[in-house]
């Protein structure tokens, strides 16, 4: 038996990649003021979209947009029921959730059992990828690169620039914002997008990079891990990254005690991740003046944008 | 003649059942204060909201430098050169100062620039704020500076000051006032709504007097008397609230050494609060809310709990005791917010009295006798002469004096021992302040103790025997009312007693 914890960290490391994507969308979303339960489904359609299109002869970057554009498009009927009519953000999102996992099941029921002709393969850095412990860190593919890129650059629009402003007062109390001639509904449905497109992106790991063929549920509830992320993670991009690897390791420690032949049910080590779940957001939950603060006040209240 | 910067003719509004605006006419000349002076209610609100074009009128005529122009929204009246610092301040808590006013300003300028300028703004008008500081840090004055500051980054032409010293002390009302002189000075002309004749006629050098969505009169306030002005605006004389020879009776109401955790990350915590309402007086709480008042209300109402001992009526100890409880003892409430505390705005008023007033046999063997509580309301009504369609109108329909009114009739027909009103007569018209402040006052001559917290000192002044000061959570020495002044109390608002304390200590 190997006594390194290389292995570990990759798994750790790839396990944390689509988690990590999809959490930073819905960061974005929540801080313009939208809670959207609806990662989950999201995160199928994007699989689907990008699975069906590799399979019918696409290349990845298209693949890869196809899953995007599958993820955004469940985000802007999200959007258009809770920023245009106004219906409960709660309700929405579960029943998006709900819609995704039907429509990717109906459809992709003829995809069961394939495999992807075309895949996204670890691009090693040369040097880096090598050096024990830390090496996986340099041997992802480019979505994983991508991923890494996007936690500066999320906190660098949100707290640095003059759209990333506007967005956060958006969520922090829009009947303001809009005094101050802001284009709120613009704004959320934006944000709603962009959190729909990486939650796209992040099913097209799943399906593309990960399991690299067509399963149904592949994403096995990880868009909800996501949603808790962003709450673990008081909605700070940094602590997200940190959120991510921690349920990454989880997941990954679960696979490995299966490995090695602990004498545990498989089943409880594979649900080791939504065990932590349940306990990162007790724990968050007992200071309950930190949730406050960092949470944007207008966090699920609709909106009415008019006279 | 150069035409006035601003000329309204005829300005109408109506909402639904009420006209809020009755072809209001206003002139406000380049570089003057000009007041418009009315009653809450009076349709001040809504005339300024048409003049910043968040509303729109329904008929009438606004002219800007001698040109007719429609103003659609208020992005529309900032470029215009239409500035407003709006009663309830437009700012995000969360955000620091530069970051609120980027958002204001629209510009694509950095930060750091903004920060700038924004420093020399605020040290040029004598309004000193930290850019860098996040908002909910700031007290309240200084958050109206951050409202001004932002406004004049714009170079206005017209700043429209709503209600501003509301929530101020006397001194930084006195440090405000000086800013606007010059501004006026300056060349900006200042419109200021305000209920408040004295400020008017220290500051303004006109007044347009509003009652009932009409104009009743142009005025030279330094001219005019406070009386004439009180006359044109509510349309009878000023009504006069009459003390009462105090009786000192036992001890009702003792709070002792009361810790209370903030309730919220913006909240304010109490630390040794101490006082004594005794039967027959009325004990004032001065102060800017935010300074601990809604912990303190919580903490007496018994939505929060604190130690057994804390918090005593006469001799018993009730601190871990809930709200029901309290209550049952004897303790009636008034609440700063009417619809949504005090009452339940889309129930009748019959279904609210019975919110509170269930203990007074409107509940027969556990079902609720309709006939009684209807009967309640109705004196309710009747003893504090409450516009209303009648026991079964919904409490959002009645206006916020006259729903005041119904609350306190309420509370004080369950002959409580103790009574306790936060901002009594906030937003509440002359009439009904005056006939409120009269029933507490009428109240404990009766032998009940009463606790007034409120942020407005001529209030304190008028109904109180003694009065505190609760600031940043600490509670300052009492005074008699005829002991101290509004010079004292407002240095005590703004933290002065801690030193003396430290001194005595």
């Amino acid at each position: 038996m190997s006594l390194s914890i290389t292995p570990l960290v990759a798994s750790a490391i790839a396990a944390a990649i689509p988690l990590l994507i999809a959490a930073l969308g819905e960061l974005v979303t929540e801080r313009a003021g939208l809670l959207n339960l609806g990662v989950e489904g999201m995160m199928l359609l994007g699989a689907l979209a990008a699975f069906a299109a590799i399979t019918h002869g696409a290349g990845l970057p298209v693949a890869l947009l196809a899953g995007m554009l599958a993820g955004a498009a469940g985000a802007l009927v999200y959007g258009f029921l809770t920023i245009s009519l106004q219906a409960s953000q709660v309700a929405t999102g579960l029943s998006l959730t709900i819609l995704g996992t039907g429509i990717s099941s109906f459809i992709g029921r003829g995809y069961v059992g394939y495999r992807a002709p075309e895949t996204f393969e670890p691009l090693p850095i040369p040097g880096l990828a090598t050096i024990p412990g830390i090496g996986p860190l340099f041997e992802l593919n480019v979505l994983g690169y991508a991923a890494v890129l996007a936690i500066g650059a999320v906190w660098y629009f949100l707290q640095r620039s003059r759209w990333g402003l506007e967005l956060r007062s958006v969520g922090e109390s829009p009947s303001v914002a809009r005094s101050l001639g802001l284009k709120v509904n613009r704004i959320r449905y934006a944000a709603v997008l962009f959190g729909g497109a990486m939650a796209g992106t992040a099913g097209t790991y799943y399906a593309l990079a990960q399991l690299k063929m067509w399963q149904e549920g592949l994403t096995s509830g990880n868009g909800w891990i996501a949603l808790a992320l962003v709450v673990f993670a008081t909605w700070r991009p940094a602590r997200v990254a940190i959120g991510a690897l921690l349920f990454g390791g989880v997941t990954a420690l679960g696979l490995w005690l299966q490995t090695v032949g602990v004498g545990v049910s498989t089943f409880a080590l594979a649900s080791l991740p939504y065990v932590a779940t349940i306990l990162v957001l007790v724990s968050i939950s007992a200071d309950r003046q930190a949730l406050r603060r960092h949470a944007p006040a207008a966090l699920g209240k609709p909106f009415f944008d008019g006279d | 003649m150069t035409p006035p910067l601003l000329r309204l003719a005829g300005i109408t509004k109506s909402y639904a059942t009420v006209q809020a605006l009755a072809g209001v006419d206003l002139e406000v000349r380049a570089g003057e204060i000009h007041a418009v002076l009315g009653e809450n209610g009076a349709g001040k609100s809504t005339l300024m909201k048409s003049i910043f074009g968040a509303v729109q009128p329904d008929a009438g005529m606004i002219e800007w430098q001698g040109r007719p122009i429609t103003i659609e929204s208020p992005v529309a009246a900032r470029a215009c050169g239409i500035a407003m610092v709006f009663q309830h301040f437009a700012l995000f808590e969360s955000m620091t100062v530069v970051e609120n006013v980027a958002l204001a300003l629209g510009e694509r300028t950095t930060l750091g620039d903004l920060a700038r300028r924004l420093s020399d703004v605020s040290m040029r008008y004598g309004l000193p704020i930290n850019p860098a500081q996040p908002v909910h840090r700031l007290s309240v004055g200084e958050r109206q500076r951050v409202e001004i500051v932002r406004c004049l980054l714009q170079s206005p032409r017209l700043l429209i000051m709503d209600e501003p010293t509301s929530v101020l002390t006397p001194q930084a009302i006195d440090q405000l006032f000086e800013t606007l002189r010059r501004l006026a000075a300056e060349g900006t002309s200042v419109l200021y709504v305000s209920h408040k004749l004295e400020e008017i006629r220290r500051l303004c050098d006109r007044a347009t007097i509003i009652r009932q969505g009409r104009v009743v009169g142009t005025a030279d306030p330094r001219q005019e008397s406070a009386a004439r002005l009180a006359e044109l605006m509510i349309g009878h004389s000023f009504p006069q609230t009459e003390r009462r020879a105090k009786r000192e009776g036992v001890l009702a109401l003792e709070v002792a050494g009361l810790d209370v955790q903030a309730d919220g990350p913006f909240g304010t915590a109490l630390r040794g609060i101490s006082f004594r309402v005794r039967a027959g007086e009325v004990l004032g709480i001065a102060g800017i809310s935010g300074n601990g008042q809604s912990e303190l209300l919580s903490a007496l109402l018994g939505s929060t709990l604190s130690p057994m001992h804390a918090v005593m009526l006469g001799d018993r100890p009730v601190g871990t005791l809930g709200v029901a409880e309290r209550r049952a003892l004897g303790v009636a409430f008034v609440p700063e917010e009417r619809l949504g505390v005090g009452a339940v705005p889309e129930m009748s008023l019959a279904q609210n009295a019975l919110l509170t007033g269930y203990g007074r046999g409107l509940v027969r063997r556990g079902v609720v006798a309709l006939d009684r509580a209807w009967a309640y309301a109705e004196r309710c009504i009747a003893d504090y002469g409450v516009v209303a369609a009648g026991p079964g109108a919904p409490a959002a329909s009645l206006s916020g004096g006259n729903l005041q009114k119904f609350i306190v009739a309420r509370e004080i027909a369950q002959a409580p021992r103790v009574l306790i009103l936060a901002q009594p007569t906030w937003g509440v018209d002359v009439a009904a302040t005056a006939l409120i402040r009269q029933r507490v006052i009428d109240l404990a001559a009766s032998g009940v103790a009463v606790l007034v917290i409120s942020e407005d000192l001529a209030e304190i002044l008028e109904i109180c025997d003694r009065v505190a000061v609760l600031a940043s959570g600490r509670l300052s020495p009492e005074r008699d009312v005829h002991a101290t002044s509004a010079a004292e109390i407002g240095r005590w608002m703004a933290g002065g007693f801690f030193d003396a304390q430290a001194v005595a200590a």
